[in-house]
């Protein structure tokens, strides 16, 4: 296919690059002039407290919130052109669990980018449904209406629906949140599968004890970016302290002078 | 001119039904007509309806029928006619107008979702109704609004194929068809949009754009519908038969099939009730569809309050059961004097302590019959009873959980003594064999209790 032949023949050219990217709401920044290049395929861990804006550097990278400036590439090309190469796993609580559909036809859901307007989901794809619910390890309950599975796994159902999407680059928010140890570590060993078959893996996690273990590289993030990189390099004391000792505090202030400039307005 | 006539078969239904009924042939033909039309229209705000009821956007479809009247009123203002084409377009525009408003004061306004939905439907509701009556000269009056002309529908007819065809299915029916076509052509867009709309954007299928397209054609619906059926039933009809169906079912394809039925069993439904109680047909229909509901959601199968209590009535029988049956067991220990403590001579239970056993349980007797047609209970002479050899098992394996639990509380939870019992009579019914064994392996096999009971081995099934 078109994409694995770009992926495999431009090396060179850096998985993602975002450039100083600023989101606001409601003309209040939430994060600021972000810079971020992950140059080969890895696992890459976000990090930050809450309200460090983690979750919203994902949306705005993936296009699901506006960006008051800045640019994001995938593979060497604008996002818009390259959705084809992305994955993306929300909250677990970001969907309404009762909604009607069973387990296999939420993973299929990963297959409808691929199938343009007026396609359904055929057999080729419920038999790669079908691939990606095994290697989740939840096969069995392909029948069972989502809202009938435990936190664990509908957390696997929203893996297998990215492993559907094809994708060469996935985004996950908080995909170990609420889950027993042993869902996370079945988690965590596909992604590192993922990551072993050339995907570039970037994951908003919560729990800071589990992060030398489990990813090569860390973003640290706290409005602002503190810093990314191997995490041996950057999952350092000195930057840990700087990401959770509190906001700056003249970010917040100008935050708010913005958003009081536009309600005087 | 119509090549094919359908009146020989149409009369012959009518007289049919009419006899049937013993009816006149006329009343039954106008009846039909008005099924036919109140079918048409509940089916196309069912189907739609079952993804704002998906989408938790029921009430949207509330204000959209309500804001679409000064669309209908500037429409007739600016043509002077009350042709469907310009008033439909007027009614478009301020439906899609009201989710845009809603959405936007939402986004900007610090207005939380459902004030902003109030605000908006409410004041354009509010300049419809001054508009209507500042014109005066309008034929739409009030009433009509919120009951429509149902009433009339079987009466407004056109030939057609031998049949007196309601005009009003001129309109009603291209937009059943522009729904059901809407949702069967972008039934993977709406499906993925609705779920989780963030992932249909991150991977090209704009939910904004689905939204805002769902919209339209629940506006498009509500005009049409609204002049045939009125806004009560309108509104009704978005959202009864989809919440209806949702508890019947767990696919959406069944979900949208199950709504259009209820939709067509409303519109016959409420018809009868209307005739006989001589009422209004529209406020009948949408009576009928709440009728529907309350059924479901008393007696449906997974979700419905019946099968809850049902379940809940099954676990106290099989708790009160249970515990007559480990009462016993423990009797049993005592007479025997496999037991250290307790020694005691102990009569054979009767029927009346049985009652005791389960704190007087209304249940003891319901639960009492169940033990013994399960051949776990034995009545013997003299009112006895006493438990068979697989009742004798069951008491063993109860009283087993029982003890395994206050030992693991009380190597675990450091609790006094008389904090043991309690949580494990509750617990004790819940152990299957697999946790049983867990837990006894997490004991290292203790043999006594902390009261100083011995744990009672399994006892195995010598019969087979």
């Amino acid at each position: 296919m078109m994409t694995q032949v770009e992926t495999s023949t431009t090396a060179a050219v850096p998985v993602l690059d975002v450039h100083d990217v600023t989101v606001a709401y409601h003309r209040k920044p939430v994060i600021w002039d972000v810079d971020l290049t992950i140059n080969t395929p890895q696992l890459v861990g976000i990090v930050g407290p809450n309200g460090a804006g983690k979750s919203t550097l994902i949306k705005a990278i993936l296009g699901l919130v506006p960006m008051a400036s800045g640019r994001v590439s995938v593979y060497g090309k604008p996002f818009r052109q390259q959705r084809r190469l992305v994955g993306y796993v929300p909250q677990r609580e970001s969907v309404d669990w009762d909604f009607p559909v069973n387990v296999l036809d939420a993973v299929l859901m990963g297959t409808y980018g691929e199938l343009g307007w007026l396609r359904r989901p055929g057999r080729k794809q419920k038999a790669w449904a079908r691939e990606c619910l095994d290697q989740v390890g939840i096969a069995d309950l392909e029948a069972r209406q989502i809202g009938q599975l435990s936190g664990g796994q509908q957390q696997r159902v929203f893996l297998a629906r990215a492993l559907a999407q094809k994708a060469e680059i996935y985004f996950m928010d908080e995909p170990m949140a609420g889950v027993d140890a042993a869902t996370e570590r079945v988690i965590f060993e596909l992604l590192r599968q993922m990551r072993d078959d050339g995907k570039t893996v970037i994951v908003v996690h919560h729990d800071l004890r589990t992060i030398a273990g489990y990813f090569d590289e860390v973003v640290l993030l706290n409005m602002r970016l503190v810093a990314s990189g191997p995490v041996a390099e950057v999952f350092t004391n000195d930057n840990l302290r700087k990401t959770y000792g509190g906001r700056l505090g003249i970010l917040e202030d100008a935050g708010e002078a913005m958003r009081a400039q536009e309600r005087s307005q | 001119m119509n090549a094919i006539d359908l009146s020989p078969i149409a009369e012959t239904v009518c007289t049919t039904l009419g006899r049937w009924l013993s009816a006149d042939p006329g009343d039954v033909a106008l009846g039909l007509r008005t099924i036919a039309v109140g079918s048409v229209c509940n089916v196309s705000c069912a189907v739609l309806g079952c993804y704002l009821v998906l989408r938790r956007m029921s009430l949207l479809g509330d204000a959209i029928s309500h804001a679409i009247l000064p669309g209908l009123v500037i429409g007739f203002l600016l043509t002077g006619s009350i042709s469907i084409v310009p008033m439909f377009a007027g009614a478009l525009v301020f439906g899609m107008l009201t989710a845009f408003l809603t959405q936007t004061l939402q986004t900007y306004g610090r207005v939380s979702e459902d004030a902003g939905m109030g605000v908006v439907f409410t004041s354009l509701f509010a300049l419809g109704v001054v508009l209507i009556s500042g014109i005066g000269r309008m034929h739409l009056d009030k009433d009509c609004v919120f009951e429509g002309k149902i009433d009339l529908v079987a009466i407004d007819i056109t030939e057609f194929a031998g049949l007196g065809v309601p005009l009003a299915l001129g309109s009603l029916l291209p937009v059943l068809v522009m729904a059901v076509a809407f949702i069967l052509l972008f039934w993977k867009e709406l499906k993925v949009a609705s779920f989780d709309p963030m992932l249909a954007t991150s991977m090209g299928i704009n939910a904004t754009q689905i939204h805002y397209l769902l919209m339209g054609m629940v506006a498009g619906t509500t005009v049409a519908a609204f002049e045939a059926v009125g806004s009560i039933l309108v509104v009704a009809m978005l959202i009864v038969p989809g919440a209806t169906a949702h508890l019947l079912t767990d696919r959406l394809g069944w979900m949208i099939l199950w709504s259009a039925v209820m939709g067509v069993l409303a519109a016959i439904l409420g018809y009868i009730g209307a005739a006989y109680w001589n009422t209004s047909v529209a406020g009948m229909m949408a009576v009928a569809v709440g009728g529907q509901f309350l059924v479901v959601v008393i007696f449906a199968p997974r979700h419905g309050l019946l099968s809850k209590l049902v379940g809940n009535l099954e676990l106290s029988l099989r708790i009160v059961a249970e515990d007559i049956v480990a009462a016993l067991y423990r009797l049993e220990e005592q007479r025997t004097g496999s037991s250290e403590v307790d020694r005691a001579t102990v009569d054979q239970a009767t029927w009346a302590d049985c009652r005791g056993f389960a704190d007087g349980s209304l249940l003891t007797r319901p639960a009492a019959m169940m033990l013994r047609l399960r051949g776990q209970l034995a009545f013997v002479s003299g009112g006895r009873v006493e438990l068979t050899d697989a009742g004798r098992r069951l008491g063993n394996s109860l009283v087993r959980s029982h003890r395994l639990w206050e030992t693991f509380l009380d190597r675990h939870f450091e609790l006094p003594a008389d904090h043991l019992h309690e949580p494990a009579s509750r617990i004790e019914h819940f152990i299957g064999p697999a946790l049983q064994e867990k837990l006894a392996r997490e004991l290292d096999g203790s043999a006594v209790d902390p009261h100083g009971r011995s744990i009672p081995p399994l006892e195995q099934d010598d019969t087979n």
